[in-house]
């Protein structure tokens, strides 16, 4: 059962992630990335992190998928036009990714066995993960909210018009 | 008969498929949205072989950085998209062939 849903939820991010790559208009490859979060986290709950799913919805389908949403439809971005640097680039690129996946799915399958991942052995509750997070984790809690706060005035910073900033400080 | 558990190396092949398909997408991707997108995915595929291995090694502190990681692709985006934005605006394009100058 937990292998047929693993399938399931997997087959939807493969389709997702080829989709995205197949589309030339960025708004179906917002919407096919968001498939693809959605669908993650289903595998999040399958390996019992049933707080890291909520949060991956909330946090990544949602806020964040929201501003790349947002700021397509702010640039009016239309469909993109291959150039001679994609198409090298595709001819290049994409047999050089399959050379390393298989490679990669090679060393994978041949040196970490098939050890079962038991279904529910982890409970992810948000009781022991915050207890890990505000103890043994506490200083890098604190560094990133000032990532956070740097990374809000910078992109305050950048999105303001010259000409807004230039009429405050006259 | 199919077995009712899912092995550590699925959810890692997985894991890489999402990865690679972020890098073919970046490479082949001419729209910088599109090339910002890709990159999600690819923190989208560490995430889960961070899951995952936090399943196998029953260490929670794995699901722990899975909340960094999003800490972090949320200040990405959030400055990106605003780059974007800037860029936008000086070059009335979206297309990375055509951004090659660092001042106008």
């Amino acid at each position: 059962m937990h292998l047929i849903l693993f399938l399931a939820f997997g087959a939807v991010c493969v389709g997702g992630a080829i989709n995205l790559l197949a589309q030339r208009h960025p708004i179906n490859s917002a919407l096919s990335l968001i498939a693809v979060m959605a669908a993650l986290a289903g595998e999040y709950l399958l390996l019992g992190a049933e707080f890291v799913a909520a949060v991956q919805v909330i946090v990544y389908a949602g806020a964040i998928m929201v501003l790349f949403v947002f700021v397509i439809m702010l640039l009016n971005a239309g469909e993109e036009e291959h150039t001679m640097g994609s198409r090298v680039a595709l001819l290049l690129g994409v047999p050089g990714m399959l050379t390393g996946s298989v490679l990669m799915a090679w060393v994978v399958l041949r040196h970490s066995g098939t050890e079962s991942v038991p279904i529910g052995a982890l409970p992810g509750h948000p009781t022991d993960i915050a207890q890990l997070l505000f103890h043994d984790f506490l200083l890098p809690f604190e560094v990133t909210s000032v990532l956070i706060l740097i990374a809000i005035m910078g992109a305050v910073v950048l999105a303001n018009t010259p000409e807004a900033s230039a009429g405050k400080a006259d | 008969m199919v077995p009712s558990y899912v092995p550590l190396s699925y959810y890692l092949l997985l894991s890489g498929f999402l990865f690679a398909c972020g890098v073919v997408g970046f490479l082949i991707k001419r729209n910088i949205i599109s090339i910002f997108m890709s990159i999600e995915l690819m923190l989208n595929g560490v995430n889960l072989s961070f899951v995952a291995f936090a399943a196998h090694w029953h260490a929670l502190a794995g699901q722990v950085f899975v909340f960094f990681v999003m800490v972090v692709a949320a200040a990405e985006a959030a400055v990106g998209l605003a780059i974007i934005i800037a860029v936008y605006r000086t070059r009335e394009t979206l297309n990375v062939d055509q951004v090659n100058l660092l001042k106008l």
